[in-house]
């Protein structure tokens, strides 16, 4: 699904990863590690697709992609059903029963039509990855998606990566938390590349 | 499901801009306030002298038509640079040129299309002739549409940046000039019973150029904006 080749990053003087090459297969979980500021955003943006300039080696992707960035993209003038539907309006066209499935199942049942500056910053988080469950694409890049979440929505996360995975799609995520997971979790370390 | 036509995205794009604005009056208010200000200020310091006022008239509601502008185009992107939305945008299938068309659009909607709007009324209280104010709308409604598509391109470039503004000035009022240039001289001719066909003809040749090349430059800006 993904083939990323000798990439090299090197930011303010530091060098980040070199020559890290890996391929995302269908079916496959992996969770991005590395320390604070060792380049885990900056390659999930590489792999992304949004930076283009400034590193070396080559990344191509097959088939489409779900990317979800540390910033939620959560108007605060919005409800979470206008979100909602703005962020999955470029991808497909989805009936309001459909969304609001979607907000019920990240628990955001009964706030549909609440203005969003009146939501915490989880439910913000949850509004983000309410599209996870409406998403067609085999592949999804997740950054930090546990970030302001509870207990409870990481354990529904972690399903709900479990299916997707059992259905033949791929996971790509960073986290510092350990996962728990039903489904094999390979580990890519930045300097070693994928350790299954 | 099937991908949604790029029409229909850029429709509920426009939609969600309009709705956003609606929901924050003051970004629609600001440019007017600070228009009838102006308008308001010029009588206290040029004297009351009619003949004076509408003399200087299209001149100055041509560069309040401008420095207005400038002043809101700062923010075209900024909200959705900052909340990661732009990424989205720059993610999805949709084509960017369309979609920073529809970003223009609601811009001007909301800044240029009410100006337009209301300048009739300001052209009064600066006693500019009757017969020019057909000019004035029409010279404004072209105009600003221009300007709003030329202040993008800054905007993109800059929205990176914590403090964009004055760079943004710098960047783009050469551009703005052409506009202003033709446009205060559609006004003064329409004043002066001179047919302002020509120049209006010209402003909308400008609007061609800038609906054709604008977004272009736009959509680069912002993909080198987000990568960086």
């Amino acid at each position: 699904m993904l083939v990323a080749e000798s990439l090299s990053l090197e930011r303010g003087g530091r060098q980040l990863f070199q020559g890290l090459s890996f391929s995302v297969y269908p079916g496959q979980l992996i969770q991005v590690e590395g320390a604070n500021g060792a380049g885990k955003t900056s390659l999930i943006r590489i792999l992304a697709g949004l930076s283009r300039y400034g590193y070396e080696g080559k990344v191509s992707r097959h088939g489409a992609m779900l990317y979800l960035g540390h910033h939620s993209a959560v108007k605060a003038l919005l409800s979470p059903r206008e979100n909602l539907s703005w962020h999955v309006s470029g991808e497909g066209q989805y009936s309001s029963a459909e969304i609001e499935t979607a907000l019920a199942r990240v628990g955001l049942y009964g706030y549909e039509d609440v203005p969003s500056h009146a939501l915490s910053a989880g439910q913000h988080r949850r509004v983000n990855l309410a599209r996870l469950y409406l998403s067609k694409s085999p592949l999804w890049l997740l950054d930090e998606p546990y970030t302001a979440i509870d207990v409870k929505g990481v354990g529904e996360l972690e399903a709900l990566f479990a299916e997707h995975v059992g259905a033949g799609g791929s996971v790509l995520l960073t986290s510092h938390q350990r996962l728990d997971i039903d489904c094999p979790v390979a580990r890519l370390d930045l300097n070693a590349g994928i350790i299954p | 499901m099937s991908a949604p036509g790029t029409l229909a995205f850029c429709g509920r794009l426009l939609r969600r801009q309009l709705v956003l604005a609606v929901r924050r009056p003051i970004e629609i208010g600001n440019p007017l306030l600070f228009f009838a200000m102006v308008v308001a200020l010029f009588p206290l310091g040029l004297g009351p002298a009619p003949d004076k006022l509408a003399d200087f008239a299209p001149g100055i509601l041509w560069i309040i038509a401008l420095l207005s502008n400038l002043l809101t185009s700062d923010g075209v992107f900024r909200s959705d640079f900052d909340d990661g939305s732009l990424e989205q945008l720059l993610l999805s299938p949709q084509p960017l040129y369309l979609s920073v068309l529809s970003y223009i659009t609601a811009h001007w909607l909301i800044t240029g299309l009410l100006l337009a709007l209301a300048s009739p009324l300001f052209a009064v209280m600066l006693n500019l002739p009757t017969e020019a104010i057909a000019a004035l709308f029409t010279s404004l409604l072209l105009g600003t549409a221009v300007l709003s598509l030329v202040g993008a391109i800054g905007a993109a470039l800059t929205v990176g940046l914590k403090r964009g503004g004055m760079l943004i000035s710098l960047l783009i009022l050469p551009l703005y000039m052409p506009v202003l240039i033709f446009g205060s001289a559609a006004v003064k001719a329409a004043a002066t019973g001179v047919p302002a066909g020509p120049y209006l003809a010209i402003l909308g040749a400008m609007l061609c150029l800038a609906v054709a090349l604008a977004p272009i430059a736009t959509a680069a800006g912002l993909r080198i904006s987000v990568d960086a």
